[in-house]
């Protein structure tokens, strides 16, 4: 043990993969504010500042969990070597690992943790545009630990933790079935949409729903925001290959040209079906762009990108119709752009992935797979997200009252709203009233 | 002194102002409002789902004039904010009691 300890010790980091994954990092973490920003920006005036919170609170209180025992249950070793989840004592509080001259692969271990951590504090923020203007912040942060816990650290070990990386054995879907997930097309963002799904059906629709408008109440925030996570998601995707290599080059190409390819084919489908281009729509092609091309960045070759784009960018268009047919209230389209952009992402590799895809030299194995892969993570997702958001809701209760969500939920709930624009005296500051 | 009142497109603002303003008016008030009249509303598609818009944005003009120039300015009015198209808007006149210039405490035509 003491000559390993000794050996770890002079392993030196590589400069420049610590580097990139130093930035991509500081990327990912941007991509918070960026989600804010966007999800904010969709909301009406009323529920901008919860909106905004349900993103901020979700990255505190998934991230003290990392620490605590989440990278443990994510890259720990495989518990019964079943691959379903990490072993939570291995590297609780990240025991060994909170040390200048850990090494994970060719970095310091913080820097990965750190990295990784990220994307489960993304993952569930992601979530929150289902339950938009009508959520407890209180339940959503219990609710956001919960899940953190029971869904996304068991899926991130099954799609992230390959064997012989920070553990001996990892996950089922990265090492037992083999399906591709370059950045979190399955772990993140289908695992996400299932979840929204499932708590958009627990929370029911907003007072008025289908019958109000519910129109966005700050465009330049939307784009703002999607310009923000575009920005992040280089971190993100081309940062997932843990490395400053050629790897990196390629997802960061295909990052541009799969969100690019993904607007023109989101801003077309609005301009049959509603005889308008939107900003709302090209800010959301921007996403259901980034949200496909992320399981396939590094799988695929630039024309693959661009077709992963651009289907993307057209059946999330179309998909966002589904709530008002259906009947489910999934605020913010969390489903049409993150299960629906996961699935394409993801499935598409089985077509168009270099040496794998059935259009691409290889038969119908890969895309078996990732079929598999796509739907265990959608259905474990949808179903332990409706276990625990019906569990919430009949403990603490999942929803404010209707006044409450009339009046707003940013007044009612966090006590301040999102626009002061007049300076006109409401009131005084009790004390100088008293005279004192 | 009569209140005028009138409810007009948004885009006609500026010319019944700079009309207003030739006309020899030495104040106004401009508010944004929204409602509906004949016009009635329309529907929108906007991200897949269609709404029905009922309050339709129009600028609402508020000008203070004496009773015998109060018809020449309604006729100002009516005649520049005229597009000939539905949502045109209204023009009315209400009676007025009193007016008060804050700075000099006139009342009367003297406050207009």
């Amino acid at each position: 043990m003491k000559a390993e300890a000794t050996m770890e010790a002079i392993v030196l980091p590589d400069s420049g993969d610590t580097a990139w994954m130093l930035i991509s990092t500081g990327l990912v973490v941007l991509m918070i504010p960026g989600l804010a920003l966007f999800y904010g920006g969709m909301v009406r005036v009323k529920s901008v500042l919860n909106m905004m919170m349900m993103s901020f609170g979700a990255l505190a209180i998934v991230f003290v969990l990392w620490i605590a025992f989440g990278f443990s249950m994510v890259f720990g070793e495989s518990v019964g070597d079943l691959g379903l989840i990490g072993d939570i004592r291995q590297f609780t509080f990240l025991k060994g690992l909170d040390n200048p001259s850990a090494m994970i692969g060719t970095i310091p271990a913080a820097v990965f943790i750190a990295f990784q951590g990220i994307f489960a504090a993304i993952t569930v923020a992601l979530i929150s545009g289902s339950i938009a203007d009508r959520a407890k912040f209180g339940a959503w942060m219990v609710f956001a630990g919960i899940w953190a816990t029971l869904v996304y650290f068991p899926v991130a070990h099954w799609v992230f933790a390959f064997d012989d990386f920070v553990a001996k054995t990892g996950g089922w879907i990265a090492n037992d079935l083999g399906a591709l997930d370059f950045a979190g097309g399955t772990a993140v963002h289908i695992n996400a949409g299932a979840a929204g799904l499932a708590l958009a059906f627990i929370l029911g629709k907003r007072v008025g729903f289908g019958k109000v408008p519910m129109r966005p109440h700050s465009l330049p925030l939307v784009m703002l925001g999607a310009a923000l996570l575009w920005f992040g998601w280089f971190g993100f995707n081309a940062g997932s290959a843990i490395a400053s290599n050629g790897t990196a080059g390629l997802a960061l190409l295909n990052t541009i040209g799969a969100t690019t390819a993904a607007v023109l084919a989101w801003l077309l489908v609005e301009k049959l079906r509603d005889g308008h281009a939107t900003s709302l729509g090209a800010a959301s092609g921007v996403v259901a762009g980034l949200v496909a091309i992320t399981p396939a960045c590094a799988f695929v070759g630039a024309s693959g990108a661009l077709l992963i784009g651009a289907v993307a960018g057209g059946l999330c268009a179309l998909s966002v119709g589904l709530k008002f047919m259906l009947g489910y209230d999934d605020s913010l389209d969390v489903v049409a752009v993150h299960l629906v952009g996961g699935i394409v992402g993801t499935i598409m590799i089985g077509f168009v992935g270099v040496d794998v895809g059935l259009f691409n030299g290889g038969g119908t194995e890969q895309l078996v797979k990732q079929i598999i892969g796509a739907a265990a993570v959608l259905f474990y997702s949808f179903v332990a997200t409706l276990i625990i958001g019906k569990l919430v809701d009949l403990t603490i209760g999942f929803r404010i009252t209707e006044n409450q969500e009339l009046t707003g939920i940013d007044i009612a709930i966090h006590a301040e709203p999102a626009y002061e624009l007049s300076d006109n005296s409401q009131g005084n500051v009790y004390e100088f009233s008293r005279g004192q | 002194m009569k209140l005028i009142t009138a409810i007009i497109k948004p885009f006609k603002l500026d010319d019944v102002k700079n009309a207003l303003q030739s006309a020899g008016i030495t104040g106004m008030t401009v508010s944004e409002a929204s409602g509906f009249g004949r016009q009635g509303g329309h529907t929108e598609v906007y991200r897949g789902a269609e709404y029905t818009v009922d309050l339709i944005p129009k600028v609402r003009l508020e000008v203070l004039v004496d009773d015998k120039d109060a018809d020449a300015i309604v006729d100002v009015i009516v005649k520049v904010a005229s597009t000939g198209s539905i949502g045109d808007g209204k023009v009315w006149t209400s009676p007025i009691d009193q007016v008060i210039r804050v700075r000099t405490g006139e009342r009367g035509s003297e406050a207009i």
